[in-house]
This record gives structure tokens, C-alpha cells and sequence, in this order.
């Protein structure tokens, strides 16, 4: 697997994965799922890529399409440029990290990791070869002889790992595999597969709805809802520059205002004007996002603030968490780091001037 | 709590449970072992001269089991005849034993994977053979393989055969009738544990490049296992010692060990070779229990 050569990556290089218009339809007639609606979506050779949305906005079927363990109803699925819609699993170059890792109960942890290569046809000592590779890069060495229930969640999992991983795979594919790891393994294993991603610089499709494991591993997000793709794209603009506010309601959290354009700004239901660059034509409703991060408390009646009455402070340790109504009632949260004393000098009923932080505001269409 | 009230409650709790396991204990010893002494005794007397046995210690019926004195000139020979009659015994429940798990495995195959509400009504069916006499279900088959029966005349009118196939009282006769008998032994088991096969396991072999044929061996019949060693000790063991199937399909010349050990007690008149030839039967039974016993335990280390 190291073998494969990282440094030519040009854009004439074919995608890793391609969906092109996907649909994928369950059952028929009154009671069909419209699983994937219409999904188009391009992964990079060598990208760590997480599908990231609520339950049952159709994760797990984009990648049972990818995998091809279901067939699209329509559309067309691509893997290193060959068009592999008709191919069934065993003869598409991809693995997958199952939810529930599915080992084998009947084979001891080292013919699970060597069981790809074997099906591949590879000579007995190739395969004793990769697999004890497998097992080293997953620290299972000592456990090579042992059956998968006789371990824990965690090592089931690195065994599940290195099973897909073992026949060198163009793609892997990861359901959820740390949902069911507890919180302390569930951070360690996410360094480990981002250590095993960079050292074996194979395509990761990983799939979550933890959007702090989304936003921490990944190159690249695609965030779903309801079967659609909403929005693709680095972390960081997915995190700053949400397209709705569906993605910007999952992926952290946000203030949302409504408002109307006037004069080259938002005017807010409290009668406050908040300048933004890019708006639409005047008279139309937007809504405004901001971080909770992102405000700013001052003294009240300052200049270019806008007046809001402090309503609750949760403390949360490193940060408190202000709640504030404007003049109509609107809330705004904003969180700010607790100081020293853990106190942040202000009662509830206190009169503040809120001020957004320069560029933190966005303009969501609905 | 202290430990020695703990104990002592312990072994009250144990000698409460042989007094209350008493009655069983003394009916199996009475019901199993007793017989059991019956025949032992009985394969180590002389026969009596129209039935019953003499009591007087002989070791003739043992000897008969597998030789045989030449009548004319007394020279020692093979029991030619039980040993044709033990080898049809075993290769018919073996390749009883084999159809019935062709047949099975996809039927139960095919129950598993219905909708957990339809399960029970297709085990149902499975079953229902059961609550029917074997002796009418035995007739029911003889009326359809006989030559002017269903199958010949179906054949005949369809033009594919110009005389009736000769079907009833051969081996194949008791094969069709012990493997309609028995399939539901099969069945049973082999559902229980696909049942309990985890689906996802079909899909890890494909990702991991196995064919589906390879999917099968490697995969689902391991782990399988224990259902289809079960599935076939259930239907091995009563299919060797089968008798009314054989009797009525096989007609009187096609004997297993089951119609030949009541010939003994029968015509034969030689009770102690019949108790001999039980205890053979016995003997074969728990070989095949004791390979059971073996695999399954194998097989649980794997579950
Ligand atoms: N085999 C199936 N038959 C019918 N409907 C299905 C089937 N598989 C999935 N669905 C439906 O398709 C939709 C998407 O399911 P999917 O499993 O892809 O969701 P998901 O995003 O993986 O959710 P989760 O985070 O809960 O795993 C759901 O509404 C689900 O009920
Ligand atoms: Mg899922």
C-alpha cells in the first residue's frame, strides 16, 4: 500500500470516487424513499472525506452505492474513472470499515486481516507478509491469534481497520466506526486514522454525524439532509461560509436573525441596522447568522452597537454562554471565555451594547 | 452474609435439588438402563427353539453378527448378508442424510429470510407432516412412486417413458421416503442457525472479494455449523434405525438393520442375535453422537 505514488497529483488525475446524479428510490409506489435525491459529488485521490448529517439523511446509502452493495436507481457511480455502477462488491477496488465491523467469529484476527488478499489469489507468503504490516500499523500484533470476541470494542476496530485496509484498497469506506467506541477511545482512534490515512495515503470516505469529528479529521466535507447534498467543501468555509441554514444550524451553533435589506444593510426586527457586504437588492427578507463566538459584548449605548438586555450566563468552564434580547425579544447567545474569577461582571437584567465581529456575518438565503 | 451460612445453604440448595430430581433420575435408570440390561443379557444366551432365549451363557449370537459356518463342510466364513444389510443401513442414512440437507439448506435459507411475522407460519408447514401417521404418509408415497402410480402414469402420459420405472421396493424408494420423512430434522436446526447468522457477514466477504460460492464455504457454512452437524445427527441417527419406511418401500428383500433386527425376534426366531444386532446399532448411534459431540464443541469455541 505505501507504494502508491503520492507526489503527482494533477487535475487531469481522474477522481477517486464520482456520483453522478444519483437517485436511490426504496420500495415502491405509496410508500418509496427517496433515499438520495439527484446526488452529484467528485472525491479526490488521497482526501480524507466525510459525509456528514443527521440520521437518515442517506449517508449510509451513498456509501452502499460507492461499496455496491445497492445498485442507484438512477445515475452513475465512478471509481478512479472507471464506470463501476454494474460491478458488484467483490470486483469494485474498495473496502469498508463496517458500523458493527462485522469480523468474521470463525477466524482468528490475523485470517480476518489476510481474508481480502486470500480471495485476491495472493501467494500464502505475500499475504502472511501484509498481514503482519496490518497488524503492526494497528498495534494488534500480540492479538494475531485470537478470535475477534475475545476483544475489546477498540481493538475489534483497529482489526476492522486493518482488514480493509490489508489488500490495499483505492478507497476505503468508514460507516460511523467510532459511534461505538466511549468518548476517551473514540479521540485516540481519531488520530490513529488520520495517522493511518496519511501514512497510507489511500482515499478515506468517512461517514459521521459528529460534526466536531467531521470538522477536526477531514479535508473535505459534503454535509447531507433529507438525501441532498447541501454543501461541499473545506471545514473551515463550511464552518464560516454555510450556503443555508440548515448546514449552518448543524455544523455549530448560530444566532439567527431575521431582517430586511435597507440602505446597503440588514434592518433587524428590533429596528438595528447591521452592515454587510454582498447583500441582495433592497426590500428583501434575509436572514442574518452569526457565531456565538463572534459577538461581542460592550457597554451599553455605545456607537455602532445595538442595544440588548442580558438575560441568563451559563457558566460552561472555559467559556459562559450569554444569553441576550434585543429590543423586539429576539435572543442572541453569545459565548464568551471566562475570565479568571469565573465571573463575568454582569447580572441578569444588565443593559449591554452587542457589536458582531468584523466579517462574522452571514447572509443566508432560507 | 457469611461464607459458611453461604456454603451451607449451597449444599442444602444441592441436595434439595436431588431429592426433587429423584423421580426422574429413578425412571430413566428403570426406563433406559433396564432394558438396556434386558438385551445385553439376552445377546450373551442361547436362542430358545421357537422364541425366547435358554439361559445358558453362549457367545454364538456375537459370533453370528459378522461370521457365519459353512453348512456342508463347516468352514468359517463372513455374514455376508449382515454385512450387506449393515452397509445398506449406513449408506441409505448417509445419503439420506446428504439429500436432506441439499434440500434443506435452502428451504431454510429461504424461511430465515422471510419477514419475521411470516417465519412462524412457514416453520408451520414445515411441520405439518409431523402431525400426520408416517404409516399414512408412507402409503401416500407408495400410491404415488407405484407403477400405475401419480409419478409413472405422469411420465407415461407426457410420452417421456414407454414402460413404468420401476421405483417401489428399490433402495431409491426408501431413499425418497426417508428423505420426505426426515427433512423437517434437517430444517429445523439449519434455521435456527441461519437465523442467528449475521447478514452483514455476506457483505464483508463480497467487499472482501469473495465470490458468492466463496462466500458460502467460507462464510455461511462455517459458521453454520453447529445447525448442519445437528440437522444431521437428527436425521442420521433415526434413519439408521429406520423400519417402517424400509418395510413398506423396500418391500421385504431391501431390509435395514432396523426390519432385520425384528426379523430375529420374528421368523428368525433367534432372539439373541437380535439383541447382538441392537447393541451394534446402539454401538454405530453413539460413534456418530460422540463425532457430534466433538464437532459442535469445536464449533462453540468459534460461536
Ligand atoms: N433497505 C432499505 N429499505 C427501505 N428504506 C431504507 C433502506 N435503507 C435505508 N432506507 C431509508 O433511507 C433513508 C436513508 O437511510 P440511511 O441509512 O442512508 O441514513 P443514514 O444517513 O446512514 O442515517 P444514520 O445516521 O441513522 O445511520 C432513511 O429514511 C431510511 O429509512
Ligand atoms: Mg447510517
Amino acid at each position: 500500500m505505501g507504494q502508491r505514488s503520492d507526489g503527482e497529483r494533477n487535475v487531469s488525475e481522474p477522481a477517486a470516487v464520482e456520483a453522478r446524479d444519483t437517485v436511490k428510490t426504496f420500495g415502491a409506489g405509496e410508500q418509496a424513499v427517496r433515499a438520495l435525491d439527484r446526488v452529484s459529488l467528485t472525491i479526490r485521490r488521497g482526501e480524507f472525506f466525510t459525509l456528514l448529517g443527521p440520521s437518515g439523511c442517506g449517508k449510509t446509502t451513498l456509501l452502499r452505492l460507492i461499496a455496491g452493495f445497492e445498485s442507484p436507481t438512477a445515475g452513475a457511480i465512478l471509481i478512479g474513472g472507471r464506470d463501476v455502477t454494474a460491478e458488484p462488491p467483490n470486483r469494485r477496488p474498495v473496502n469498508t470499515v463496517f458500523q458493527s465491523y462485522a469480523l468474521f467469529p470463525h477466524l482468528t484476527v490475523a485470517q480476518n486481516v489476510g481474508f481480502g488478499l486470500e480471495m485476491l489469489g495472493r501467494p500464502m507468503a505475500e499475504v502472511r507478509a501484509t498481514v503482519e504490516r496490518m497488524l503492526a500499523l494497528v498495534k494488534l500484533e500480540a492479538m494475531a491469534g485470537r478470535r475477534p470476541q475475545q476483544l475489546s470494542g477498540g481493538q475489534q476496530q483497529r482489526v476492522a481497520l486493518a482488514r480493509a485496509l490489508a489488500p490495499a484498497p483505492q478507497v476505503l469506506l468508514l460507516d460511523e466506526p467510532l459511534s461505538a467506541l466511549d468518548l476517551k477511545l473514540r479521540k485516540e482512534m481519531q488520530g490513529e486514522l488520520k495517522r493511518l490515512q496519511h501514512e497510507t495515503g489511500i482515499t478515506f470516505v468517512f461517514v459521521t454525524h459528529d460534526q466536531e469529528e467531521a470538522l477536526t479529521m477531514s479535508d473535505r466535507i459534503g454535509v447531507m439532509s433529507a438525501g441532498r447534498l447541501l454543501q461541499v467543501g473545506p471545514p473551515r468555509e463550511i464552518y464560516n461560509r454555510p450556503v443555508n441554514r440548515f448546514v449552518a444550524d448543524f455544523i455549530g451553533e448560530s444566532n439567527f436573525l431575521p431582517g430586511r435589506v435597507e440602505r446597503g444593510a440588514v434592518r433587524l426586527g428590533s429596528g438595528d441596522l447591521v452592515s454587510v457586504p454582498g447583500l441582495p437588492p433592497e426590500g428583501t427578507a434575509v436572514t442574518i447568522a452569526v457565531r456565538p463566538e463572534q459577538v461581542r459584548i460592550g457597554a451599553a449605548g455605545e456607537p455602532g452597537t445595538i442595544a440588548a438586555t442580558l438575560t441568563d450566563a451559563v457558566y460552561f468552564g472555559t467559556d459562559t454562554h450569554c444569553h441576550l434580547a434585543l429590543a423586539d425579544g429576539a435572543e442572541v447567545v453569545a459565548r464568551l471565555q471566562s475570565p479568571p474569577s469565573g465571573e463575568i461582571g454582569l447580572a441578569p437584567g444588565a443593559r449591554v451594547g452587542l457589536r458582531f465581529a468584523e466579517g462574522a456575518v452571514q447572509v443566508l438565503g432560507d | 452474609m457469611s461464607l459458611a451460612t453461604e456454603s451451607g445453604r449451597d449444599r442444602a440448595r444441592a441436595r434439595n435439588g436431588w431429592l426433587l430430581s429423584l423421580p426422574a433420575l429413578v425412571l430413566l435408570i428403570v426406563g433406559a438402563s433396564g432394558p438396556l440390561l434386558i438385551v445385553v443379557t439376552y445377546s450373551f444366551l442361547k436362542p430358545g427353539e421357537y422364541s425366547g432365549v435358554i439361559w445358558e451363557f453362549s457367545g454364538q449370537a456375537w459370533f453370528q453378527v459378522l461370521f457365519q459356518r459353512d453348512i456342508f463342510d463347516g468352514t468359517l466364513g463372513w455374514a455376508d448378508a449382515h454385512l450387506t444389510i449393515f452397509w445398506r443401513s449406513v449408506r441409505l442414512s448417509l445419503l439420506t442424510t446428504a439429500i436432506t440437507f441439499a434440500a434443506g439448506l435452502p428451504t431454510a435459507w429461504f424461511i430465515a429470510m422471510q419477514p419475521p411475522d411470516r417465519r412462524a407460519m412457514w416453520l408451520f408447514l414445515i411441520t405439518i407432516p409431523f402431525w400426520t401417521n408416517l404409516l399414512i404418509r408412507t402409503f401416500a408415497i407408495m400410491e404415488v412412486i407405484r407403477n400405475e402410480g401419480i409419478l409413472n402414469s405422469a411420465l407415461m402420459g407426457l410420452g417421456l417413458i414407454d414402460r413404468p420405472v420401476q421405483i417401489l421396493y428399490t433402495d431409491t424408494a426408501i431413499l425418497i421416503g426417508m428423505a420426505y420423512v426426515y427433512l423437517p430434522l434437517m430444517v429445523l436446526p439449519l434455521y435456527a442457525a441461519i437465523d442467528r447468522f449475521d447478514l452483514r457477514l455476506m457483505e464483508a466477504g463480497y467487499d472482501l472479494y469473495a465470490s458468492r460460492m466463496r462466500v458460502l464455504r467460507r462464510i455461511i457454512l462455517p459458521i453454520i455449523r453447529p445447525g448442519i452437524v445437528a440437522g444431521s445427527i437428527l436425521v442420521f441417527v433415526p434413519s439408521l434405525g429406520a423400519y417402517v419406511t424400509p418395510r413398506l418401500l423396500g418391500g421385504g428383500k431391501n431390509m435395514m438393520i432396523g426390519n432385520f433386527i425384528e426379523l430375529q425376534f420374528g421368523q428368525g426366531r433367534n432372539w439373541p442375535l437380535g439383541s447382538a444386532l441392537s447393541m451394534v446399532l446402539l454401538a454405530v448411534v453413539m460413534i456418530a453422537l460422540l463425532v457430534y459431540v466433538r464437532v459442535a464443541a469445536r464449533g462453540d469455541v468459534v460461536r
